[in-house]
């Protein structure tokens, strides 16, 4: 049809404009390209329509998050906020990253080592999501005197959900270890997430 | 209700013919906007405006929910969630522009759909109910419209809040408490902001629910037509579909170019500057006015200067209302039995050099300052439109001779009606 030129076409037609005998009528074009133009028209303004549900600029300029880590004693965790969201900081002692790195790795559901959830020279600083990987519940244990459960980690009360010292699950219903956002050691005391 | 000779539907799909039994919808839309509705032959582009009025609703609802996602209606953050949307939502700014402009073109359309109504005495029986319902339409839009504009919480919002609710104060002894109980308040704040949201949501839907009754009267005599000569067989009509699907294809893509040229490149010039300015309690704007849409109304409130009687201020509020308030009367005004503008010469007149300059002149004086000779041009404005309605309609109607009518659509449009074989034209050339 696109190949086809208007001379060709109307050498093809009658006087009332309509095609005779075979091939492509004008009739037919004009039909077939203002509903076709229409359809991409409509269509295209789904974009703006769907898009605009998108997260918007003030909240993708919330996406990250610098914060000083450096009054985090040994054994503390701090909350802090990042995309609106819980993120838990903890500084471990050696015997919790002891009692982590003793743990076989395949024997985890979700195996990942410490060394792998925390950045190299800083692995006594656990930065993880305070989000429950089971159904999005804020887990116990990096606030003072909270019930960190039986792995000494986090403990999430929605569904009893442990998780140990490197923030692994290991008993309960949640799938997967919190989750270990990405971020960045800018000087040997500050982070910034996202 | 049809012709006899209006196809029908036949479902030739079995999934169409089940859905037939059980709910036929696709049988509605057939006999609605599909081929099974007969429509006169001879309508011309003036016929279009219906559906662009429907689809400028369309438009305003659904740009209209969308932004809702994103407002919030209350006096302290509402002009900054607009901002908001302006600024931080993807295509935020497209969709508000869209949304202000397509409010201006709905009135556009709204307004040529009345005028074509008006010279083709669209009102007159059988169609009488069709005009009724009609203004009721009119009149929730610019409802609607008004409480849309008071939503930015800019200057022009609060102030248009505070002088529209003020024409309920006119009224005689309830004025006061009445204002009072609109507003939720002694002043626009608020509760008065909430209000409004919560009607400009809903009142959208209240007008498609009259627009399915203004098409179903519509439906039960049939479109009118440029000559006002009833439709009398098969010749005289086209299937709606393809024939006026195409004629209103064709008007939608000249309406969109019109409004996306505006939308995106004179996306303010309908608006106001003073709109974005927040609102300020304690300092009006120094040229207040309404919406270009609302000017010819505004002109004959302010047209009333001097206490007769009655305040000056409740015949200005009393003449603004019953502007509108006298199209419910107009199918019984007009008692010519001829419709068309056409055929009536004495009534073409006066509406091309009496209505519409008039009309036009209300228009420029309602968007002007209210100094001389604004002033006095919205006066005689003012007399002359009440005076086309109420009088010159009526004696007209009764001593004008108009021009002889065609004997049936099909010889106005072909010369002859005899020449026409019954059903030619009336079926799309596969």
């Amino acid at each position: 049809m696109a190949t086809s030129t208007g001379t060709a076409e109307s050498e093809a037609l009658t006087a009332d404009g309509m095609g005779a005998g075979e091939g492509v009528r004008r009739r037919d074009f004009i039909e077939i390209a203002a509903v076709s133009a229409a359809g991409v028209g409509g269509a295209a303004i789904l974009i703006p329509l769907i898009s605009q549900m998108a997260p918007s600029r003030d909240v993708l300029a919330e996406s990250s998050t610098e914060l000083d880590i450096s009054a985090i004693e040994p054994g503390q965790a701090i909350k802090a906020v990042f995309r609106k969201q819980p993120l838990f900081v903890r500084n471990l002692t050696p015997q919790e990253m002891e009692q982590a790195n003793a743990v076989p790795v395949s024997s985890l559901r979700d195996p990942e080592s410490l060394a792998d959830r925390t950045k190299e020279g800083h692995t006594n600083i656990l930065v993880t999501m305070g989000v429950c990987t089971h159904l999005g519940c804020v887990p116990l244990g990096a606030g003072e005197g909270e019930n960190r459960g039986e792995f000494g980690g986090y403990f999430c009360p929605c569904h009893g959900s442990s998780y140990d010292t490197a923030g692994r699950i290991r008993k309960g219903p949640a799938p997967a270890n919190l989750v270990v956002p990405d971020y960045q050691f800018t000087t040997d005391t500050t982070i910034v997430i996202g | 209700m049809s012709f006899p000779w209006a196809r029908v539907y036949e479902p030739k799909l079995p999934l169409m013919r089940y859905l037939d039994e059980k709910l036929p919808l696709p049988r509605f839309v057939y006999n609605a906007v599909g081929a099974g509705y007969p429509v006169p032959r001879n309508l011309n582009y003036f016929w279009n405006f219906g559906v662009l009025a429907g689809f400028a609703l369309v438009l305003q609802i659904v740009t209209g929910v969308v932004l809702a996602m994103h407002y919030a209606a209350n006096a302290s953050v509402a002009f900054n969630s607009v901002e908001h949307i302006m600024r931080d939502v993807n295509w935020g700014w497209a969709l508000r522009y869209a949304h202000a402009n397509g409010a201006s073109f709905f009135f556009v359309v709204i307004y040529l759909h009345i005028f074509r109504g008006l010279f083709y005495s669209s009102y007159k029986a059988p169609r009488e109910m069709i005009w009724l319902i009609g203004v009721v339409i009119f009149l929730l839009l610019m409802a609607t419209a008004f409480m849309g504009y008071v939503l930015p919480w800019g200057q022009m919002s609060f102030w248009g809040a505070q002088v529209i609710t003020g024409l309920f104060s006119a009224i005689p002894l309830v004025g006061e408490p009445l204002q009072v109980w609109l507003l939720g308040g002694f002043a626009p704040d608020n509760a008065a902001l909430n209000r409004f949201f919560s009607l400009h949501y809903l009142l959208p839907f209240v007008i498609v629910g009259c627009v399915i009754l203004h098409i179903w009267a519509l439906h039960i005599p049939g479109s009118s037509n440029p000559t006002g000569v009833e439709v009398k067989s098969e010749s005289d009509t086209v299937p709606f579909h393809p024939y006026y699907t195409a004629k209103d294809g064709f008007g939608l893509g000249v309406f969109l170019i019109i409004y996306c040229v505006i939308t995106f490149f004179q996306p303010n010039a309908l608006g106001h500057p003073d709109n974005y300015i927040p609102a300020n309690p304690l300092s009006t704007p120094a040229h207040i006015v309404p919406e270009w849409y609302f000017w010819p109304f505004y002109a004959i409130l302010r047209a009333f200067t001097a206490d007769f009687i009655l305040p000056a201020k409740l015949w200005g509020v009393l003449a603004m209302f019953s502007a509108i308030l006298c199209w419910f009367f107009l199918p019984w005004l007009d008692k010519s039995p001829v419709r068309s503008g056409h055929y009536r010469p004495l009534f073409r007149k006066f509406f091309l050099f009496g209505l519409l300059p008039a009309m036009a002149l209300l228009f420029y004086c309602g968007g002007a300052p209210a100094e001389e000779p604004f002033v006095m041009l919205s006066q005689l404005a003012t007399a002359y439109y009440f005076l086309h309605f109420l009088v010159i309609l009526p004696i007209v109607s009764s001593i004008e001779r108009p021009e002889p009518l065609p004997y049936s659509i099909t010889e106005a449009v072909l010369g002859e009606d005899k020449q026409a074989v019954l059903g030619e034209n009336a079926r799309p050339p596969l």
